[in-house]
């Protein structure tokens, strides 16, 4: 499914949309520990989180991610919208919880 | 842990510098200092405060003033009060070792200030900012962020009693300076890691010179 299929099916909110919003997501990793997805975190996948520091765009960039899902309405900092422009790395926004993003993601990918 | 008990126990271990961080709060930097002081010891007064990412910065000055004024700022963006069944009491003591009374702040919880405002505030007091047990992944500032933000101007990191001097200058040195330090929240501890300056004399101004390596002033391990 495409990144932009996705974000229309969760109802997201697109906050940085510089990037590939057609990039072909390979599934989800929900952490709040970057270095956790630095670890774990898989080429393509969404990634669910409810951190806003900059370090998320390098992280998302280093591990090849399709986006980033905010979570909570959390609002990225000024300086992660820039970075995020710079890098092409798409962050999409959600008032949900992770929990309910996750579960509602990994029923969508599922089908 | 109460001051007279803290003092007594630095003296014994043949400290000659304390650096006494609260989570969130230097209530209790008074008391210290004046305890240590009838002993001859040196304490910088600090907060180890816990930035909106959930990472440790070790907040450290040379006056007592300034540390009451990053408390101030640290306190109006901590929200929640303290559940004293969960976290505990936070008992605010005098030199004599006497209760005062109890901070009702959550100070376990963590601030509304980005890592950037955290390290920003303490540079305008005049303060050093150390990020705490950069080894830990729990608050670690590499365990929450993934690796240290290139732009973040830390005066130091800090690895804990966990990791050798010789492992951590492997791990994060060179480019940054380098301190160890036991953490102790209980009396036993104190002592267990700590680091060996060549300074003049035992103050914060001659630490400051020491991580910067000026004056011959340094970071001996």
């Amino acid at each position: 499914m495409k990144l932009r299929d996705l974000s229309g099916q969760l109802s997201l909110n697109i906050l940085q949309a510089q990037g590939d919003l057609d990039v072909s997501v390979s599934g989800g990793y929900t952490s709040d520990l970057l270095s956790d997805v630095m670890a774990y975190g898989k080429e393509k996948n969404v990634w669910i989180t409810c951190q806003t520091h900059e370090n998320i765009v390098a992280i998302a960039k280093l591990k090849n991610l399709a986006g980033i899902i905010l979570v909570n309405s959390r609002k990225p900092d000024q300086a992660t919208m820039q970075k995020a422009r710079e890098e092409n790395v798409v962050i999409l926004g959600t008032s949900e919880p992770a929990f309910a993003v996750t579960g509602a993601l990994y029923n969508l990918l599922k089908k | 842990m109460s001051p007279r008990n803290i003092v007594a126990e630095a003296k014994r271990k043949e400290l000659d510098i304390l650096g006494i961080c609260d989570h969130n709060s230097a209530e209790n930097a008074e008391a210290l200092i004046e305890a240590a002081g009838r002993l001859g010891l040196c304490v910088l007064p600090g907060l180890e405060i816990t930035s909106q990412e959930e990472v440790h910065i070790l907040a450290l000055f040379g006056e007592l003033e300034a540390a009451l004024s990053m408390q101030e700022r640290v306190y109006a963006s901590l929200p929640g009060e303290n559940s004293e069944s969960v976290f505990g009491q936070q008992i605010i003591a005098n030199a004599e070792d006497e209760v005062l009374g109890f901070s009702s702040k959550f100070l376990a919880g963590a601030t509304t200030l980005s890592l950037e405002q955290v390290v920003g505030f303490i540079h305008v007091l005049r303060g050093l900012a150390v990020a705490s047990h950069v080894d830990r992944m729990g608050f670690g500032i590499i365990g929450q962020l993934g690796f240290i933000p290139p732009r973040l101007d830390l005066d130091a990191l800090e690895i804990s009693l966990h990791m050798s001097w010789d492992k951590g200058q492997r791990q994060f040195g060179p480019g940054r300076p380098l301190i160890s330090a036991s953490d102790a929240h209980f009396l036993d501890e104190i002592g267990q890691a700590a680091t060996e300056f060549l300074l003049e004399e035992g103050t914060f101004d001659e630490i400051k010179m020491a991580l910067k390596g000026i004056k011959n002033r340094k970071i001996i391990h």
